[in-house]
């Protein structure tokens, strides 16, 4: 049913993070990082709320600092869409994230499960499409480190094509429609897929039909020109890290643009940032919580270790709480051991830029990572603060929706759903019921857009 | 043969063993492949107390290029996970790939279905080489001799990913800041001229250590296997199982039962009429229950274990549950798992020991001695 509110509306998703210094573990209210249970939690407590989406990362490779895993954070992760797979069970309207990449995944086999997820769930499953190509992540596979990082792109658009390949090889009304048809499947709509990926070629009979969405969601989160565009051509949804509202704006403009040039509708592409919260009841209280935040998300440990992979060198002899090293970084760029959000950071000029600021204003090494690190502070305020800022977010198109990173697992969903959704709802910003059954439409996407002609 | 109870496992691939079983279910065709019909049946075999189900899979459709059966199939290893959070006591062993597959892929995926299930999750490595399998993958075809080598690797790399974290592992330890102990997650060592896997793996062991593996005796048993699947329980087949490295040999079934007054031979010619169910290599019961209580009193003398492939699933699992296990628990000869059960332990496999653990507790013991 179309509600009469004549807002704009945003949504939810959120992101079981489980690596990065984003999530605090050493508190007494954290619980387990990978026990079912937390991502049970979590994923009905997001449901509860209305959530659009449940997301998960990949991991294929246990993180690394200066040659040695890295143990500041959270370690370990499930197999992304194993666990959705479970975590279908035990919800009925969330839309289920997964992040695979296209390089160490086979194109197949990563159809047929995003497609196998899809049926599981009738409908709510998605594919966050990832470009991972480092041979030192590759080293975990059969073909290794075979993709040059400037092909990653062109290499991900033959693999998405292969996907949606799989996804059509079977024409609708393949199944019989009863149980008096001459075989369970009429054959003759089934398509055999073949595809040569440059580095290898394919050939697969589908094994699935279509869901009732169609195709899982496509989702993208590259964020260079090359990565812009291959959002605006082949996804429905960028998860995107531009948060902050003039940036949100712009960014939401830039692929607007894009979308038209990709020959789509300008609304075909749905944008929700990465985003943190600290909500209290007041505003105060909540910058007093934000600051015990950025210090247990950056403890005087992780601060080292933050600029140690930027100088690419062991800096233990450095305080914390002390002014910035001395010696210039050893390294040029950083390496990809620590995760796509470390990688190919400019050390020389970061580390010049870092030193001036931290002179400028007296910053010790830990508070200038608080301050620069991958999450700065995010949202922050009172419940009612925050609401009417999150209205001026859905008022002015800037955004289609958050996707919230919990900084507490499992309880870290809590008071956005039961203190801040209901707020948002009086507002009239924020969905009062799922629209529909599927992933699909509780996002406001249209079909898939293999199926548009046909459609 | 171990001194574990006899175990009793039922395959719930498609709607069902016979190629026209989907005529005689009670759900439209397309809704097989749904959550739904998943969950209806993991539940059904849960209550009638089987010691696991079973999910077949391949790269390549089921059923057969001249239309014979149902032709679709969701991914094994995600219906087991589906089937976890849903149950609470029955096993849950899915076909995973064990050939072309990444043994990355394949090791994360089984750990994280063991997680969700608290350690209730078997793996079935497939070694079938099968060239259509490998064109999906995008690799060169091996042949069946290259395919039981290979699966054996895999299921040796696997099991080292699962290894690869000791339980003591996560520390969380607020004075150094340190969430893992770096000393207790290893790396892969296995060298295989056919992967590349550094480890460690990146989710922690699953709850089982080490998930049982099993895998068909057809076409040679890869080393690492727990239970071997076979067609026969013929002393000599026993003993090539045994031979091969198995602990356990279990016995491949099909069934077919009298059913609300029909006979079941009358059941398979009504479905026979649409589409005949051809006799493969496994060896199939057609009758009442009594004699099929017979006959698995019988087979608990030679072998550890039975998977039955049941003709029509929704109404031969029925009967089984009825009329066949509880007079095998009476006899004391078939226990039901119980909730909180995890496999091995169901199985009477021993516990298993990390290797790295167990490697650096002996070398203290030289040390103190």
């Amino acid at each position: 049913m179309s509600t009469t509110t004549p807002r704009n509306q945003i949504q939810f998703g959120v992101f079981f993070q489980g690596v990065n210094s984003t999530t605090i573990w050493t508190e007494p209210e954290s619980g387990s990082q990978t026990a079912f249970e937390s991502f049970r939690r979590i994923a009905q407590t997001a449901e509860r709320g209305l959530f659009s989406a449940f997301f998960l990362g990949e991991g294929l490779r246990l993180r690394e600092h200066l040659g040695q895993v890295h143990d500041l954070d959270v370690v370990g992760r499930p197999d992304a869409q194993t666990q959705l797979a479970a975590l279908a069970a035990i919800t009925e309207k969330i839309g289920l994230v997964a992040t695979q990449n296209t390089t160490y995944n086979d194109p197949v086999d990563l159809a047929h499960r995003l497609q196998s997820l899809d049926l599981l769930s009738g409908g709510r499953a998605a594919w966050n499409v990832v470009t991972t190509d480092n041979a030192w992540t590759g080293a975990n596979f059969r073909r290794g480190g075979y993709l040059d990082h400037a092909d990653r792109y062109t290499h991900a658009e033959r693999v998405v094509e292969t996907v949606r390949a799989v996804w059509d090889s079977w024409d609708d009304h393949v199944v019989a429609s009863g149980r008096d048809a001459a075989s369970w499947a009429d054959r003759s709509g089934v398509h055999v897929v073949e595809r040569d990926l440059g580095h290898y070629a394919v050939r697969a009979e589908g094994r699935l039909p279509r869901s009732a969405q169609g195709h899982p969601v496509l989702f993208q989160a590259g964020d260079s020109d090359e990565g812009r565009d291959f959002a605006t051509r082949a996804a429905d949804v960028i998860f995107s890290a531009h948060p902050e509202f003039k940036d949100a704006k712009a960014f939401a403009a830039d692929i607007r643009r894009r979308t038209l040039a990709a020959g789509r509708p300008e609304d075909d592409v749905k944008v929700f940032p990465g985003q943190q919260f600290v909500l209290a009841d007041t505003d105060a209280e909540a910058e007093e919580k934000a600051r015990w935040v950025a210090e247990h998300q950056i403890t005087p440990a992780t601060a080292i270790a933050y600029l140690e992979n930027i100088w690419g060198t062991s800096l233990q002899t450095y305080d914390p709480d002390g002014p910035l090293p001395d010696i210039d970084p050893v390294v040029e760029v950083t390496g990809s051991t620590r995760g796509s959000g470390f990688q190919f950071q400019k050390s020389q000029e970061l580390a010049t830029q870092w030193r001036a600021l931290s002179e400028a204003e007296g910053l010790s090494i830990r508070q200038l990572v608080t301050r620069v690190g991958v999450r700065r502070g995010g949202i922050v305020g009172g419940y009612s603060t925050v609401a009417d800022r999150l209205a001026e977010y859905a008022d002015a198109g800037a955004v289609h929706g958050f996707n919230v990173s919990p900084w507490l697992v499992p309880s870290g969903l809590d008071d956005i759903v039961d203190r801040l959704v209901p707020l948002l709802q009086d507002r009239g910003v924020y969905p009062t019921e799922y629209r529909g059954g599927t992933l699909r439409e509780h996002l406001g996407l249209r079909g898939p857009l293999t199926r548009r002609a046909a459609a | 043969m171990t001194t574990a109870p006899f175990a009793i496992a039922i395959e719930l691939d498609g709607d069902g063993a016979h190629p026209a079983a989907w005529r005689a279910v009670d759900h439209a065709p397309a809704d097989l492949l749904s959550g739904k019909r998943i969950a209806a049946t993991v539940r059904a075999a849960e209550r009638a107390g089987f010691t696991a189900v079973t999910f077949d899979d391949a790269a390549v459709p089921p059923g057969t290029s001249a239309g014979s059966g149902v032709a679709g199939r969701i991914d094994a290893v995600q219906r087991a996970a589906f089937a976890a959070p849903l149950t609470s006591a029955i096993g849950l062993v899915p076909v995973a790939p064990a050939v072309y597959t990444e043994p990355f892929h394949v090791s994360t995926q089984l750990a994280t279905a063991d997680l969700a299930s608290d350690g209730r999750v078997g793996w079935i490595a497939d070694t079938d080489p099968d060239p259509r399998s490998a064109a999906v993958y995008g690799r060169a075809p091996v042949d069946a001799a290259e395919a039981v080598a290979t699966a054996t690797d895999a299921i040796e790399v696997v099991r080292q990913l699962w290894d690869s974290w000791e339980d003591d592992a996560v520390i969380r330890d607020t004075t150094t800041w340190r969430y893992v102990d770096r000393d207790r997650l290893h790396r892969v060592t296995a060298e295989s001229p056919r992967f590349s896997v550094a480890g460690p793996s990146i989710i922690p062991p699953p709850p089982q250590g080490q998930l049982p593996v099993f895998a068909p005796l057809a076409g040679g048993l890869p080393a690492g296997t727990d239970v071997a699947l076979v067609t026969s329980s013929a002393q000599a087949t026993r003993r090539v199982a045994t031979e091969a490295g198995a602990a356990q040999v279990w016995l491949e079934l099909e069934v077919a039962l009298d059913r609300a007054g029909v006979p079941a031979a009358r059941r398979v010619a009504d479905l026979d009429a649409h589409e005949p169910w051809a006799p493969g290599t496994v060896g199939r019961y057609v009758g009442d229950a009594a004699g099929l209580v017979d006959l698995l009193t019988d087979l608990a003398g030679q072998v550890d274990g039975v998977r039955l492939h049941p003709a029509v699933l929704d109404e031969d699992l029925d009967e089984i549950g009825r009329a066949v296990l509880p007079a095998l628990r009476e006899a004391g000869l078939f226990r039901s798992p119980r909730p909180g059960d995890r496999l091995r332990d169901v199985l009477g496999l021993p516990a298993a020991v990390n290797r790295h653990t167990a490697a650096r507790t002996a070398t203290l013991e030289e040390v103190t001695a």
